[in-house]
């Protein structure tokens, strides 16, 4: 075996890999092509496993003006401005180092927004751990917020939006995502492919260091417990400070019109920036080692390439506006160098200390060969549909051990410790409402609203189902503030996909996805792709995260989910018939993943928003609030909850009082509004065809809950102690 | 009146103090943190963020900065100054205002809005408010918990946290600040530092509409002097 080939093991190319390298180079790799090709085949840069399914994504809609491919997606908003947003994955370093893994999260979803030329208003995150009683679950959970809030706080972009949620699965293996949104003027938008051959490259931010070495690969394989200090390496470190400063300088390079094209430095670091823009712009480009301005000195070509050192970008920039470039961003105080320039034909040429050690078309590095994993449903599933027989729960005890569950909870001890309100747009603030609700000075009177969803534990029983119902709730969050869907950013979280289990449930949720999307017309403007999150526990739930964003066309005509005035009418709009399969009484009450979850009428959906939205829009409503996890009597003790208003109400009968209470079903919204605006709201459903519930009315301190056709209160509580329970991650994180 | 707003790198509330300024009809401008001349100036903001990423101690490096020079000249001739959150650590930090921030006492950033009672309107942000009356303002810092030195004049506090109305009460104080103090101002009354943020409370929509009569203070800074003149003259 030759030493290269030997190395090709250790470096991460399976043998076959190997073998298509050789094809395509028509020569074996020297050691740094055989390096930086392991980097990029990487499940983590190379998507080699999903990409064919990702295709089925709808990425199509009149507005959208950049689609998956690019470093974030862009829609259009109005008079010539354009929203960019993407979400990524953090999740195999958070785990190792949860304050910097989470951190840097934020950085590296930033910076890809910065990519666009958009500048950074929101951040949105969603969470997974283990469950916090767990005291190493608790760790992680603290050290991934006191990261986001670090870094999050220091650039200045308030963290507006997200969700957490705990279960067993994630254990040792936590999600960190992380969605950021961008505003851009359209004409000021970047490209991310290198054009104009004799352009000059340019190399700015932080100074390029040993950390992050290897990360891509990391990335791409489950962690080791017993290498705990070697993965740690490939954790990077980031720096806010710098953070910030690249996103003023960069910004300010952009107006310069100088730059051709930009793209963030993440994973596989140099290599990966450098060949896909390469490839995009099907140019050459030829890359110079020795201008790379190093943290540290001692390190090898090879280390220069892949290092993942945070907060540095790679502009193409017109040659005779180079040097003003790189002062440019020596005035914000950070680091910049002419370290190449784009070539004609489509070869990159790397050079350290005069010797070519890398010389190959961009294509073979940023075209991974594409692998299509066996699939197959697990052996158990049609098991675990079967719903054990229970009994029915106290409902008093099961509301609040509900509200209590952290996944229901509320999240306003974690949004506390995020600057939510920098920047000066945030209308509705994060827990509030549905979703969030930025004002936008630039096009007043609009708005943007922002919901983020997803659910493991539906996914685990039907992932087709379950991502659907991330869709359609993400939906439904948006309609509940009055908001209409411009598009979705996804990021796919799932176990090892050579695992045909695994992979059958990234398949089915994919399908799922773009079902929905399509469906409710709503385009994927890009996401990301995580595998390989496996623990000692086995796979992690499989979670498909939807970010989705929208626009509301008057930000004084929106709604938040907390009762806000005693004596007005309480109803449910839509009327799906409510089931305890795979519900959260299920889970938190009897300890039962379990059942399959209702799929959701999407055609019936979309008119229940309508309504809603219009509503909303009209100012009918005091409150708007999508029933979710714990059903329509968690509903309403939230919306009792967060605006410390109680509420008498009657609601529709069921099979069992349980399920009627606590049983899930999608496309149903509970809404608050004063006598006189009733009518308004039910003549309006009824000429959509979607039926309107009367339940009761908004009053005293109390929640107090019926079951039509039977007698008494079957809940009875204290407003005071439903908060108290809703309250119950106070301290925890 | 021309209002400069500091931009120290790392500063996050430079924009969106100009917006609130210009929101109340002030003209405002961006002053670099190199800059050594503030002429021209009627007032200077010294805005939030994490100057220098707060690396060493909130605010310590952006104290040492060449333009702080220039302010302590433009405080020194009794030009109005106002550090907001980190601005007002920059200030402790420089000596500009008396006492010293630590971390606040829970152990984490704190985002929330808060309740604040004037103490003093003998300021340039609070001289056209009532003593005693209460501001709804947002708060969002990690070091915040204001420590004042022996004998501090009560006259140089500004603003006390309090509860909606105005009762001085531990839960309503966001960071375990000594005496609730929430904003200081220095002997002569010009130099005023606080955490709470006055630029993000200039609508309704935003919560709270508090912070436009502060910012509206700097702007008609001129009456005021032209009334103190009048004051004298009778």
């Amino acid at each position: 075996m030759s030493a290269v080939r030997a190395m090709s093991a250790a470096g991460g190319l399976a043998s076959a890999d190997y073998r298509e390298l050789c094809r395509r180079l028509g020569r074996p790799p020297k050691v740094t092509e055989l390096r930086m090709a392991a980097a990029m085949w990487s499940e983590h840069c190379g998507y080699r496993r999903s990409r064919h399914l990702l295709r089925l994504l709808p990425s199509d809609g009149p507005r959208v003006i950049r689609g998956p491919g690019d470093n974030a997606g862009v829609v259009d908003l109005r008079d010539g401005w354009a929203v960019a947003f993407k979400m990524e994955s953090h999740n195999h370093p958070s785990a190792v180092d949860p304050f910097h893994g989470a951190a840097t999260g934020v950085g590296g979803i930033v910076r890809d927004i910065l990519a666009m030329g958009a500048r950074p208003v929101a951040l949105v995150d969603s969470l997974r751990f283990g469950p916090l009683d767990d005291p190493a679950a608790r760790r992680l959970a603290r050290g991934v917020v006191a990261g986001i809030s670090a870094y999050a706080n220091c650039i200045g972009v308030p963290t507006v939006a997200g969700e957490l949620a705990t279960h067993p699965r994630y254990r040792g293996a936590p999600l960190v995502n992380v969605a950021c949104v961008g505003l851009a003027r359209r004409e000021l938008l970047a490209r991310s492919a290198a054009s104009e051959p004799g352009s000059a490259v340019v190399l700015a931010g932080a100074r390029t260091g040993r950390d992050g070495i290897g990360g891509a690969a990391f990335a791409s394989a489950e962690l080791d417990p017993s290498r705990d200090d070697r993965d740690r390496t490939a954790v990077q470190l980031g720096d806010p400070l710098a953070g910030k400063l690249l996103i003023e300088a960069t910004l300010e390079a952009l107006r310069t019109g100088q730059v051709v094209a930009v793209q963030d430095l993440g994973a596989a670091g140099l290599t990966c920036a450098a060949s896909e823009m390469a490839d995009r712009g099907g140019v050459g480009m030829e890359v110079d080692l020795d201008a790379v301005p190093l943290r540290e000195g001692g390190m090898t070509p090879d280390e220069i390439l892949l290092s993942e050192s945070q907060e540095r970008m790679l502009l193409v920039v017109r040659p005779e506006a180079a040097g003003a470039i790189v002062s440019l961003y020596r005035r914000w105080g950070l680091s910049a160098a002419v370290v190449g320039r784009v070539t004609p034909g489509s070869r990159l040429r790397v050079r350290a200390s005069g010797v070519t050690v890398a010389s190959l078309p961009a294509a073979v590095l940023a075209r991974a060969p594409a692998v299509r994993p066996a699939a197959r449903p697990p052996a158990d599933l049609r098991r675990r549909w079967t719903v054990p027989p229970v009994p029915e729960a106290d409902p008093d005890r099961a509301l609040l051990a509900l509200l209590a569950h952290p996944s229901v909870a509320s999240k306003e001890p974690v949004f506390r410790q995020y600057d939510h309100t920098v920047q000066i747009r945030t209308v509705i603030p994060p827990g509030a409402a549905d979703a969030a609700v930025l004002r936008l000075g630039e096009v007043p009177p609009l708005a943007l609203a922002v919901a983020c969803d997803g659910d493991g534990r539906l996914c685990d029983l039907d992932p087709y189902r379950g991502a659907r119902r991330a869709v359609a709730e993400a939906a439904a969050n948006l309609a509940c503030v009055g908001a209409e869907p411009l598009g979705v950013t996804d990021c796919l979280n799932f176990g090892d996909p050579h695992t045909p289990e695994v992979f059958w449930a990234f398949r089915q949720a994919v399908a799922g996805l773009a079902a929905a999307c399509r469906q409710l017309e709503i385009p994927v403007v890009g996401g990301n792709v995580s595998f390989y999150n496996t623990s000692e526990v086995g796979p992690v739930l499989p979670t498909p995260v939807v970010t989705m964003v929208g626009w509301l066309p008057d930000v004084r005509r929106t709604c938040r989910a907390g009762f806000s005035r005693p004596g007005d009418v309480v109803a449910l709009v839509g009327r799906a018939h409510p089931t305890l399969e795979a519900s959260a009484y299920l889970a938190v009450v009897w300890g039962a993943d379990a059942g399959r979850p209702a799929d959701v009428d999407l055609a019936a959906h979309r008119r229940v928003l309508a309504v809603v939205r219009e509503a909303v829009r009209q100012g009918w409503l005091h409150s708007a609030h999508d029933c979710s996890d714990g059903g329509l009597a968690v509903a309403l003790a939230e919306s009792a909850a967060l605006g410390g208003v109680g509420v008498d109400a009657v609601v529709p009968d069921a099979d069992r009082v349980d399920a009627a209470l606590f049983g899930e079903v999608p496309s149903r919204v509970v809404v608050s509004l004063p006598d006189n605006a009733l009518r308004s709201l039910t003549s309006l459903a009824e000429a959509w065809g979607v039926p309107v519930t009367v339940l009761g009315r908004t009053g005293g301190r109390r929640v107090r809950l019926a079951v039509r056709g039977r007698r008494g209160w079957a809940v009875d509580l204290p407003v005071r102690r439903l908060r108290a329970a809703y309250r119950s991650l106070e301290g925890l994180v | 009146m021309r209002v400069g707003v500091v931009v120290f790198p790392g500063s996050t509330c430079d924009r969106d103090c100009l917006q609130a300024l210009r929101q109340v009809g002030a003209q405002a401008e961006e002053v670099w943190h190199t800059e050594r001349d503030l002429r021209g100036l009627d007032a200077v903001i010294l805005p939030g963020g994490f100057s220098y990423g707060d690396y060493l101690r909130a605010g310590a490096v952006a104290a040492r900065c060449p333009v702080m020079e220039a302010v302590r000249s433009f405080a020194r001739a009794g030009g109005a100054v106002l550090g907001i959150c980190n601005g007002f650590q920059i200030l402790l930090e420089a000596g500009l205002l008396p006492g010293a921030m630590v971390r606040n006492r829970c152990g984490r950033f704190v985002c929330r809005d808060v309740y604040v009672r004037v103490e003093s309107v003998r300021t340039p942000v609070t001289w056209t408010l009532r003593s005693g009356q209460v501001l709804r303002l947002p708060v969002a810092h990690g070091e915040g918990c204001y420590i004042p030195p022996a004998g501090l004049d009560p006259r140089q506090v500004v603003f006390r946290y309090c509860d909606a109305s105005g009762r001085l009460r531990p839960s309503a104080n966001p960071n375990g600040s000594v005496a609730h103090i929430a904003g200081v101002c220095n002997a002569a009354g010009n130099v005023v530092g606080m955490m709470p943020h006055p630029e993000r409370a200039t609508d309704a929509l935003l919560g709270s509409a508090d912070g436009v009569p502060l910012l509206e203070g700097l702007r008609r800074l001129d009456s005021r002097s032209r009334l103190a003149a009048g004051g004298r003259g009778r």
